[in-house]
């Protein structure tokens, strides 16, 4: 008998070396060997009981190798006692073997746990201007409905800023613009005031009918303020085809309204003046997620095309009409988004575009 | 336009207890825009009564002044003093301190008693002072916020009026009353008078109005007044600059009788300082009738007055004791003297009326708006008159507002009016406007009954005679506006109320989306913040200076930039060539906030002006211009391609534990040139560049394979960057994408994918270190042949092995064939012939 290591470490005491005709002795070295291999605690220490146990100097390779020198008739038996007994120290070892390997591979995974709260930053995160994608928001609603957008320059002529939208030349509409003139003055150009100017390029050159939405940046001898500024955004629209009434203006605008602040949004027109348009309208949006409770807010100026507007671009107000709109994105940031300062705009602190990153 | 209650409840239905919020609220229902609540009792509140001073006894001072112990009776005599609380004095008695002396006893003035509260939240209780317990103030105007005058106290009969002490004063002054302030579109000129905003309200409400007008009583003239003669030569537009003068004459009166509290408190209200009797009777009148009048001292006319332009060199020194140079194009009141006033702007000094004046002459004329606003501009003398004349006052008007004006004269000032009235000119055709019956259904997208189109139109003051298939409408001559069968829809739509549009959704034709532009440009963006870029926006107003550095790359160059006439500030005249100067003040804005590590980017137009600036004439209006017209407005506009550009500076990203903080350099701003390149699938060269305001030696300039060049990227120039207080190696770029846009394939043809294994082959190049790492590679990849797949820069070294003044480049060469697995031989073969390609070029060796 042999006794099994209270320490089964890397070395194994010396054992007797069992009688292979003795099923009794090969037994107990298996079970030494069991005994052995279920005692170790990691891989190395399996490494030591398998050398101990299966290697060349132990107890049962011994035995195995001592049956060669039995008489013939006796090696059958010695053989189908020492056979199975290695056999199962090598499954067990197998066995023990893959258990060890298992809780390794396990305890490697918790030891190289890290805090990945502390990750650092290796990319820098950029960020699109709020202006930009609140404009591409706004001209995707026109484009799923089938409409285009249309661009057109920044600084406009003056005929196509105002004469062509019916604004008489000594009206004092046309002094409501607060307008950057550029000199020579009679040059006849300006920073436009609105993006009126593409419509009238819309209606000069598109096939009828036309539905487009043109978005852009404008200019107003306003100085900055938290409410103003000189440089901002509108989007306008303008949709000419046959039979169009200000019933359609209203759907139109409801149906945009809905897209961009919920199916509870709902608009309403007050009466207004604006040369270009007749009759003109004030547009007012029922904003359902406005801070501080749903309310009325005050949004833009739309109405039926002046037909002044459809002459001057060579289309038949007899055969066509159309209506107009136009609103400021600044604006719909501040109530859509919350900014309460138009500084935040324009200033150029990261932290504005950073905090939307390429949403709104 | 500030409509004062008490005088609105005159000409329409205001019910007793609404306020100025309540009116407000109706006007704006027919599209008159609300824009404040004057309420003098938001500021003021009473006790305010009326006091008589029984005696007034005065206390010299030892710090040199004067005061007055008065004793104030505040309730009328005999009777008892029913107000209670601290200060008041149940005997009806007050006794206070007074620093003013223009009263004497017996005077009847304005006490405010303990309790009141007035403008500037100045709250009156007892108080000693000078040895006495002052228990309330005796006011003066400026302390009742109804003046300026700070002299001295209020004292009633000034202002003619003798009321019972004890009275409330507050009342007597007309506080109790309010206005609401509307705002009025260019187009309803006839809602600048109390007139006009009442038949708004009615029309609101659906209530009764009364027409100011119908209570003035126009004599039929005995003769003609004082004589005038209307004599433009030079219409405008064709339209004569007058088109009715009419002239009374009211003789002996007393121009210095006080203004009574009632007017005073409503001219007040409306936002016009009292000035004297006859003027406050002018505005007053004007207000209420929307007619400005001016008036003349008779004795200082001298012969006819005649309207015309003025003169070449002509002057006038205006009411506003300015000395005028005239413009030919001003029409002109003129006597024998010469010009004495702009007409409808401003009146001249010479005629002017004054405490001496006796006999006086109305002018109540109509001008031609454009000519009004233009003089106006002109002289930049915006005035009530002007505003109104610009906005068109109703031409009928003229002779109700004179003889309004010399009914207030007699009954205020005094004398006598004579019978003979001045009535020159010639009416303007009534506008006759054909209104089919279903037009405004068509317009509007709703039915209506005849009655709320004849009904409506009516009510504004149309005539409305039915024709066959529509009406008749002529418009009424207070709404020059109305000139077009949409017009008058609007009219129809605005009563019935905008409310009643129904909604319907059109269907607009298959559109063809975003164009491929469109597209790019969001691509690009998206691109360019996702490699860790914040976009951000600048105003395009920049100095000539800037201009001048960034948006030409050769010192010196011609930089042709637009200039602003009126620009915000003078040092920002002009128009951005570059949006560089717009980055680099939002990065110093930053660093001022404390981020200092910044990669930011802004996309939009630069100003290239060329030859030709804009067009000396511009086409009319209401007519399509032929399209060589066309052309040249077009042709005019100066050139404004979009650009985007990007600036660094600091770091890459913030050190952190495990990560070495790199700093932003050239290498960065050329890189991501090449990604908008990769983004919008353009082969975009880079090469050595120039630009003034970047790095001599570190500036890259990326062109098309055509030639064509997109812009520039690298390090500022140290000058630069230190000039903006920018850290040094701030790098930049920016690059023209209309052209990078322009370049863009519309199809990309796909390349043959090989599965055959590569041959890969390093060499090492040594070239004189002025050859640049680009055209060695382009050449070894015109050395290779067709096996080369790709070819990159892995190493650059100066420095031991290496001859003075070359450089070693490393390349790595990956050959593979299309269609067989290349051997060795092969692949050193294409690599020996790329080689000596960059041999015979460049004086390349192999290493």
């Amino acid at each position: 008998m042999t006794e099994t290591p209270e320490n089964p470490g890397h070395t194994v005491p010396e054992a007797t070396v069992p009688d292979p005709l003795d099923p009794g002795s090969v037994a107990a070295a298996v079970d030494a060997a069991l005994a052995a291999i279920a005692a170790a605690a990691d891989l190395d220490g399996l490494k030591a009981v398998r050398i101990a146990h299966t290697g060349e100097k132990s107890p049962l390779s011994l035995a195995n190798r001592g049956i060669g020198a039995l008489p013939k008739e006796q090696k059958s038996a010695a053989g189908k006692n020492i056979g199975p007994a290695r056999g199962r120290i090598n499954q067990a070892l197998t066995a023990r073997t893959a258990e060890l390997e298992a809780e390794r591979d396990a305890r490697i995974l918790v030891e190289e746990a890290v805090d990945v709260t502390a990750a650092p930053r290796r990319r820098r995160h950029g960020a699109r201007h709020p202006l930009s994608t609140l404009q591409e928001r706004v001209s995707d609603v026109f484009v799923s409905m089938g409409w285009e957008i249309a661009e057109g320059p920044e600084l406009e002529s003056e005929w196509l800023n105002f004469d062509a939208l019916n604004f008489k030349p000594d009206h004092p509409a046309r002094e409501m613009q607060d307008t950057f003139f550029v000199e020579p003055l009679d040059a006849h150009l300006v920073l436009r005031t609105h993006t009126s100017p593409v419509q009238i390029r819309s209606m000069l050159e598109r096939e009828l009918p036309i539905y487009v939405l043109c978005p852009g940046k404008v200019f107003r001898t306003d100085e900055l303020d938290a409410t103003h500024t000189p440089v901002f955004h509108q989007f306008e629209g303008l949709a000419i085809d046959k039979g169009l009434t200000m019933a359609d203006l209203v759907g139109t605008l409801e149906y945009f309204a809905q897209q961009l602040f919920g199916d509870e949004a709902k608009v309403r027109l007050r009466p207004n003046f604006f040369p270009f348009t007749e009759p003109s309208a004030e547009l007012d949006i029922w904003h359902p997620g406005a801070k501080g409770g749903a309310r009325w807010i005050e949004w833009g100026g739309c109405g039926m095309v002046n037909p002044n507007v459809l002459r001057a671009t060579g289309i038949d107000p007899e055969v066509y009409s159309g209506f107009a709109f136009g609103m400021g994105i600044e604006r719909a940031l501040m109530f859509r988004n919350d900014v309460v300062d138009m500084h935040d705009m324009i200033e150029g602190d990261v932290r504005f575009s950073d905090h939307f990153g390429m949403e709104i | 336009m500030r409509i004062p209650l008490s005088w609105l409840r005159e000409y329409a239905a205001v019910p007793a207890d609404a306020t100025a919020e309540d009116v407000m609220a109706e006007l704006v229902k027919v599209g008159l825009e609300e824009e404040a609540v004057h309420r003098p009792t938001d500021e003021l509140s009473g006790p305010i009564v009326v006091g008589q001073v029984l005696s007034k006894i005065a206390e010299p001072q030892t710090n040199g002044k004067t005061i007055n112990w008065c004793q104030v009776r505040v309730v009328p005599e005999g009777a008892k003093q029913t107000l209670t609380g601290e200060g008041i004095d149940p005997s009806g008695v007050q006794g206070i301190v007074c620093g003013a002396h223009n009263f004497e006893e017996g005077d009847k003035v304005v006490v405010t008693l303990p309790g009141a509260v007035l403008p500037g939240d100045f709250r009156i209780s007892p108080r000693k002072t000078y040895g006495h317990v002052s228990a309330g103030m005796i006011a003066s105007v400026k302390e009742l916020g109804i003046g300026e005058d700070h002299d001295g106290i209020l004292v009633l009969s000034t202002l003619g009026l003798d009321p019972e002490v004890g009275a409330d004063a507050m009342d007597l002054l007309g506080l109790y009353d309010e206005a609401a302030e509307i705002n009025v579109t260019p187009d309803r000129g006839y809602c600048f008078s109390i007139r006009g905003v009442a038949r708004e309200y009615a029309h609101a409400t659906g209530t009764a109005f009364t027409d100011p007008a119908d209570a003035v009583v126009v004599p039929t003239a005995a003769g003609e007044g004082y004589p005038v003669r209307l004599a433009d030569e030079a219409p405008i537009y064709g339209e004569a600059g007058c088109d009715r003068f009419v002239a009374r004459t009211v003789r002996g009166v007393d121009p210095t009788r006080p203004t009574p509290p009632w007017l005073s408190a409503r001219l007040r209200l409306a936002g016009i300082r009292s000035i004297s009797l006859v003027v406050d009777i002018s505005n007053y009148v004007m207000l209420e009738l929307g007619q400005p009048l001016h008036f003349y001292d008779r004795d200082k006319l001298s012969g006819e007055i005649v309207v015309r332009r003025a003169a070449e060199g002509e002057t006038l020194r205006t009411l506003d004791d300015r000395e005028r140079a005239l413009d030919v194009g001003d029409l002109l009141i003129t006597d024998a003297s010469g010009p004495i006033g702009i007409a409808g702007v401003m009146g001249g000094a010479s005629t002017e009326v004054s405490d001496s004046t006796v006999d006086i002459v109305i002018e109540s004329a109509h001008f031609d708006p454009v000519s009004i606003g233009r003089s106006r501009r002109r002289h930049k003398l915006p005035s009530e008159a002007s505003r109104r004349f610009e906005r068109n006052v109703d031409w009928q008007i003229a002779d109700v507002a004179a003889q309004r004006a010399v009914d207030l004269l007699l009954e205020l000032a005094g004398g006598t009016a004579d019978d003979a009235v001045t009535n020159v000119g010639q009416a303007p055709e009534p506008r006759v406007i054909e209104l089919a019956a279903d037009f405004p259904a068509r317009l509007i997208g709703r039915e209506f009954t005849e009655d709320q189109i004849t009904g409506t139109l009516t009510d504004l003051g149309a005539v409305v005679e039915p024709v066959d298939g529509g009406w008749r409408v002529t418009a009424p001559s207070w709404r020059p506006d109305l000139e077009t069968r949409e017009d008058l829809t609007e009219e129809i739509i605005r009563l019935v109320g905008y409310s009643t549009i129904p909604s319907t959704l059109p269907v607009a034709p298959p559109g063809r989306g975003l164009t491929r532009v469109q597209q790019q440009r969001r691509r690009l963006l998206n691109a360019l913040a996702a490699a860790g870029l914040t976009e951000v926006l600048s105003y395009p107003f920049v100095s000539e200076q800037a201009n001048a550095l960034f948006g030409t790359s050769e010192e010196g160059a011609a930089a042709p930039a637009v200039r602003l006439a009126n620009p915000l500030s003078a040092e920002r005249a002009f128009l951005r060539r570059s949006i560089l100067p717009g980055l680099i003040e939002a990065a110093k804005r930053n660093h001022s906030r404390g981020f200092r590590d910044l990669a930011l980017f802004e996309s939009g137009s630069v100003f290239l002006p060329g030859e030709q600036m804009g067009t000396k004439t511009i086409p009319p209006l209401g007519i399509k211009p032929d399209d060589d017209v066309l052309d040249a407005l077009y042709a005019g506009i100066p050139h404004q391609p979009q650009v985007i550009a990007g600036l660094f500076t600091g770091l890459e990203v913030p050190p952190s534990a495990g990560v070495e903080a790199r700093a932003w350099d050239w290498a960065d701003a050329v890189d991501v040139v090449q990604l908008m390149g990769s983004v919008t699938g353009v082969d975009v060269v880079v090469r050595q560049g120039a630009h003034q305001a970047f790095h001599p030696g570190r500036t890259a300039e990326f062109a098309l394979r055509s030639g064509e060049v997109l812009g520039h990227a690298g390090e500022l120039h140290p000058k630069v960057s230190a000039a903006h207080d920018l850290p040094a190696r701030t790098v930049a770029f920016e690059i023209d994408v209309d052209r990078l846009f322009d370049a863009a394939a519309d199809i990309i043809v796909a390349r043959s994918l090989s599965t055959y294994p590569t041959a890969t082959q390093d060499v090492a190049l040594v070239v004189d270190s002025a050859v640049v790492a680009r055209d060695v590679l382009e050449t070894l990849r015109e050395g290779a042949g067709e096996l080369l797949e790709d070819v990159s820069l892995f190493d650059v070294y100066t420095g031991p092995g290496i001859p003075d003044g070359s450089t070693s480049l490393a390349f790595a060469l990956r050959f593979r064939a299309p269609d067989r697995t290349l051997t060795a031989e092969e692949a050193s073969a294409a690599r020996d012939a790329a080689v000596a390609l960059a041999g015979e070029r460049f004086g390349a060796v192999q290493r």
